[in-house]
């Protein structure tokens, strides 16, 4: 084995929080960045993905742990990085050429000698001729090309790139992986090793030498694997699908399963009972879910799924969870299957759907029967959302309570469980209107 | 005046800080009132020269250039303070609260207040008198116009995009690097807006201070204000005609020469990543930019000078947080200690000051200040009742639009002050009083601000929803209940926050006037302060003044902030 690059030894990333819970954002674990590789970091959204990238080049630091850039502990942004952003993070003000320049400058490089190594990088990347757009007057596939050359005029060792291509189209995302495997496999990039974080399957297995997957909640290794597929790869080779199928097996697993591995052991941890966490899922993406796997025999590999509704893991993956937490669906081995409650609630008029989903909710929920009871202890069915936001910011980091009472919220009023007044910022039971005519044509909702 | 940004006075929305942090910024606040009232007493007997100025027109253009130097002074000054300020705000996580709780009071502070107390101090502080009035009126227009420039660039150092804060770190930008390459292009759009609203208050109050009576003291500097309110005491019709059209056409000169180009200018630094139709154009800036003159500069002189300064930075090892030493801590404890016991000492003789005054004086304060409240109101009423009605029919046609917009503007941007004189003029020969006389002088200076903002909310109003309102055939009650009202209720909350505060400011100039050796007077707390001035009862003036502050303040808590966030939060239009 060569001498890592960086290396996180029992990196961790927690919130203190008043009380003695801690908000446990990654728990410890340990990656080393070797020379000669791709490594492409994949995880579902909250898995902490981004801010382990931001960990390892010294952008912001662990709360626990320790980072060694070749062997030395690193304080403050790593020396001989860069990050490829996923909004591309251009200076809006300063043109393409000023902007690969910048970093240059920052280093007291003089002008001429600036100008020059600059104006080749962005040869390079096949940009002679935009040294004086602005990024502005440029295409998204461009805008990141200027990424890449102001992240390789500084001849990094190691190049981040948080997302790169999630901002870009299909077309321009396909081009611009090829031509950078191009540069790599090439030599013509300074870079020793390269590292990809990633939210596309596809993505990772066609550049990564090497894939580690993170689960969430809190984000940990589940699986570490090198990929020995030879360049360029085909997507639809066998091996290439049986990747890509057992990715999906990990991330569908339930959190607390131990993590699988395909080849070698991965660094696990212990993982605590949690408080549950409502997946991000809209109720119509819900419904519209169920319908379709319904109208396929009940019975479909999820990776399947996501190619036919061209969904990536994140838009799928916390529907596929919302369905199963309501006992909707069942996954076993990267394959959902329709349950009995959810072929009814696929088949019913949108009526008996929401009395369907307001008992399934109500029996597997744990946050929506806290707040329907809660309401219902109270003689004027009220309460200030600041009583459960506080319940769940014992659990959460802030930015993912808002989004919990959001999500609670949708499934809440969908189920008529309970309203909501955003501007007195209230949860409330509504009072009892006569009921309505019941001959009322309803279509099914989406 | 597309930017309706441009055009407010900022609210902060969130208080970060709590009330005792209000109640500390106000006892600094009466400090620092009573001790500019207190050295202007110490050195009241020094004396002072009035002089003369001449009405004929050819003089004009020199006092135009005098008024113009004193306001290009006060402007530097504001804005090197304001960057300075905005930015140790952003990034002193500790002092963040306090310093946005002082930007909050000063800007509701009616700075007319403290003309005659600024001007005494500075007098008598330069003995060759003509420097002292001079400072007195720059400073003045300082305070006046510092606090929204200041506002803005925190605002935009505090919304700077993560990841090119996180591409400047990465890159290891040095501090001077990451100030002109990160944080004043991000600022700029910001600080030219404000600049040009700021620049405009600082015309009304050049124009009040020029020329100033106190008591048997007859201040003035030779300056197109001063000439303004000499011609209308002389009854000089010709002089008064020259004087304004001299007035209009600075005016519209620096709009010309300096704000167009600056506003097209500053569009590069819009932080979008999409190229937008550019809405600015200007002439002179496209001259500039040819000019070879100023290329050879900046290639023989400037772009050198950057060179060495990026690269001396770049020597500079980056982020190296050292702990302050003992030695610095104990300093800055030390100088908090003394502050604060400054401080008190002025809180202290303020109160002894305060306790001269009678229960009458009290009660008349309070009546007066309920007399000026009124006429704040029926000011913003009759603005109101004319400027909604007027903006959303600029706003809903384009070609009325195009010849109403530049006549308001350039009705907007002559201070009112300088026409007060002329005005009253007009009043004292129909024979009206001060009492209603006054409402319409607010007025003048106050009803723009409402009448830009409703423009720019009816400009905004998709024409969607206007089709709605024709296909469903909603009466004309209903179309300006759910239609109209709604949309543009957030700026016309802006436009009547901006609008009240000017108010507040004008009641002083304009409830008391010295005029043909006379005084005009009407019974209101603006009145209150200016004779407390003339007749330096110093105790009275600190009285009324911090109970204009007072009420200011607490209307922007009471009625304007709720009005805000709920402005924010209903009536915002993007979903």
């Amino acid at each position: 084995m060569p001498e890592p690059l960086i290396e996180a030894r029992q990196v961790e990333k927690f919130y203190d929080q008043p009380s003695d819970n801690r908000i446990q954002v990654i728990a410890p674990l340990d990656l080393a960045v070797y020379p000669g590789e791709i490594l492409t970091l994949l995880g579902p959204s909250g898995s902490g993905k981004s801010t382990l990238l931001r960990i390892l080049t010294g952008l912001s630091q662990a709360s626990a742990g320790q980072v060694l850039w070749h062997g030395s502990p690193v304080n403050g942004p790593c020396e001989n990085v860069s990050i490829v952003f996923q909004s591309f993070a251009l200076f809006p003000w300063l043109t393409v050429l000023e902007n690969v320049e910048a970093p240059l400058k920052a280093r007291g490089v003089a002008p001429d000698e600036r100008a020059t190594r600059s104006v080749k990088m962005l040869d390079s990347v096949g940009l002679d001729g935009f040294e004086s757009a602005y990024p502005k007057e440029l295409s998204g596939g461009m805008k990141q090309r200027v990424g890449f050359a102001r992240a390789l005029v500084v001849e990094p060792e190691v190049l981040f790139m948080d997302e790169p291509f999630s901002a870009l189209d299909v077309l321009t995302a396909e081009n611009l992986r090829s031509e950078l495997l191009e540069l790599w496999e090439d030599k013509k990039m300074p870079t020793r090793a390269v590292f990809i974080v990633t939210h596309n399957i596809e993505e990772a297995v066609l550049l990564g030498d090497r894939i580690v997957v993170l689960g969430k909640n809190p984000g940990r290794i589940r699986t570490d694997f090198h990929v020995d597929l030879p360049r360029p790869r085909d997507r639809k080779h066998l091996r290439f699908t049986k990747i890509v199928d057992y990715i999906y097996q990990v991330l569908t697993k339930p959190d607390g399963d131990p993590a699988l591995t395909l080849s070698g052991p991965a660094s696990g941890s212990t993982s605590t009972a949690k408080y549950p966490m409502l997946p991000h899922a809209r109720t119509g993406g819900i419904a519209g879910f169920l319908e379709i796997l319904a109208d396929h025999n009940g019975r479909e590999d999820v990776y399947r799924m996501a190619d036919y509704l061209s969904f990536e893991i994140d838009d799928l993956l916390p529907i596929v969870e919302a369905a199963a937490l309501l006992g909707f669906v069942k996954v076993t081995e990267g394959d959902v299957e329709i349950t009995p409650a959810g072929l009814e609630f696929a088949n019913a008029l949108i009526l008996r759907q929401k009395e369907l989903f307001r008992n399934a909710a109500l029996e597997n929920v744990a946050l929506l029967k806290q707040i329907k009871s809660g309401l219902e202890s109270k003689s004027d069915h009220t309460l200030p959302d600041d009583f459960f936001h506080d319940i769940l910011d014992e659990h959460f980091t802030e930015e993912e309570t808002v989004r919990q009472l959001e999500t609670a919220i949708n499934w809440g009023r969908y189920a008529e469980l309970f309203d909501h007044d955003s501007e007195r910022k209230r949860f409330f039971i509504p009072e009892e209107r006569p009921s309505q005519p019941e001959n009322v044509e309803v279509g099914t909702e989406t | 005046m597309t930017s309706p940004s441009g055009l407010s006075r900022s609210l902060i929305r969130d208080r970060t800080w709590n009330f005792f942090m209000d109640a500390i910024v106000f006892a600094c606040l009466f400090a620092l009132i009573y001790s500019v009232v207190a050295v202007a007493r110490y050195w009241f007997s020094a004396p002072v020269a009035a002089v003369q100025i001449s009405l004929s027109p050819w003089a004009i253009p020199r006092y135009a250039f005098y008024s113009l130097v004193r306001m290009i002074v006060a402007y530097v000054l504001s804005l090197v303070f304001a960057i300075g300020y905005g930015y140790f705000a952003a990034y002193n996580k500790r002092v963040e609260g306090p310093m946005l709780a002082v930007l909050d009071i000063l800007q509701s502070i009616p700075v007319l207040s403290f003309l005659p107390g600024v001007m005494l101090a500075m007098v008598s502080l330069f003995p060759s008198r003509q420097l002292g009035v001079e400072f007195g009126s720059i400073l003045l227009i300082f305070t006046g116009q510092v606090w929204n420039m200041a506002f803005s660039f925190y605002a935009s150092l505090k919304s700077l995009p993560r990841e090119l804060m996180e591409a400047s770190r990465v890159y290891r930008f040095g501090r001077v690097q990451r100030f002109l390459q990160l944080e004043l292009p991000q600022g700029v759009i910001g600080l030219v807006w404000n600049s040009m609203v700021s620049v405009a208050g600082g015309w009304f109050f050049l124009m009040a201070c020029e020329m100033f009576v106190l008591g048997k003291r007859d201040f003035r500097l030779p300056g197109l204000g001063s000439y303004l309110q000499s011609a209308a005491g002389a009854g000089d019709s010709t002089a008064i005609t020259w004087g304004i059209i001299a007035m209009i056409g600075v005016v519209i000169l620096i709009d010309q020469l300096v704000w167009r180009p600056a506003i097209a200018w500053s569009e590069k630094f819009k932080l979008e990543q999409v190229d937008s139709s550019s809405t600015h154009s200007s002439a002179v800036l496209n001259l500039l930019r040819k000019s070879p003159l100023l290329g050879r500069l900046r290639a023989g002189i400037t772009a050198p000078l950057m060179e060495r300064m990026y690269v001396s930075s770049a020597r500079a090892e980056p982020e190296t947080k050292a702990p302050p030493s003992n030695w610095r801590k104990g300093f800055v404890v030390l100088g908090g200690i003394i502050a604060l016991l400054l401080i008190l000492h002025g809180v202290f003789q303020g109160i002894l000051l305060l306790k001269g005054i009678t229960r009458d004086e009290v009660l008349t304060t309070l009546e007066s200040a309920g007399a000026t409240f009124l006429r704040v109101v029926a000011a913003l009423v009759i603005a109101s009742a004319w400027t909604i009605p007027a903006g959303v029919a600029i706003g809903f046609n384009p070609r009325l639009a195009r010849i109403a917009q530049p006549i308001a503007q350039v009705a907007a941007s002559v201070p009112a002050t300088a026409l007060f004189p002329v005005l009253l003029l007009g009043l004292v020969s129909l024979g009206g009083g001060l009492n209603t006389g006054s409402i319409l002088l607010m007025l003048l200076g106050t009803q723009w601000y409402i009448l830009f903002n409703v423009i720019a909310g009816a400009i905004a109003i998709p024409s969607e929803f206007r089709e709605v309102a024709d296909i469903f055939r909603f009466s004309r009650v209903d179309r300006w209940r759910t239609v109209i009202l709604p949309a543009i209720f957030p700026y016309l909350i802006t436009g009547l926050v901006t609008a009240s505060g000017g108010a507040w400011n004008a009641s002083i100039v304009a409830e008391y006037f010295h005029f043909k050796g006379q005084v005009l007077s009407t019974f209101g707390l603006g009145a209150e302060i200016s004779a407390a001035t003339d007749a330096g009862n110093f105790a009275l003036l600190l009285l009324s003044t911090i109970v204009m502050a007072t009420l200011v303040v607490s209307v922007n808590r009471l009625v304007w902030r709720p009005l805000y966030r709920r402005a924010e939060t209903r009536y915002r239009l993007e979903a």
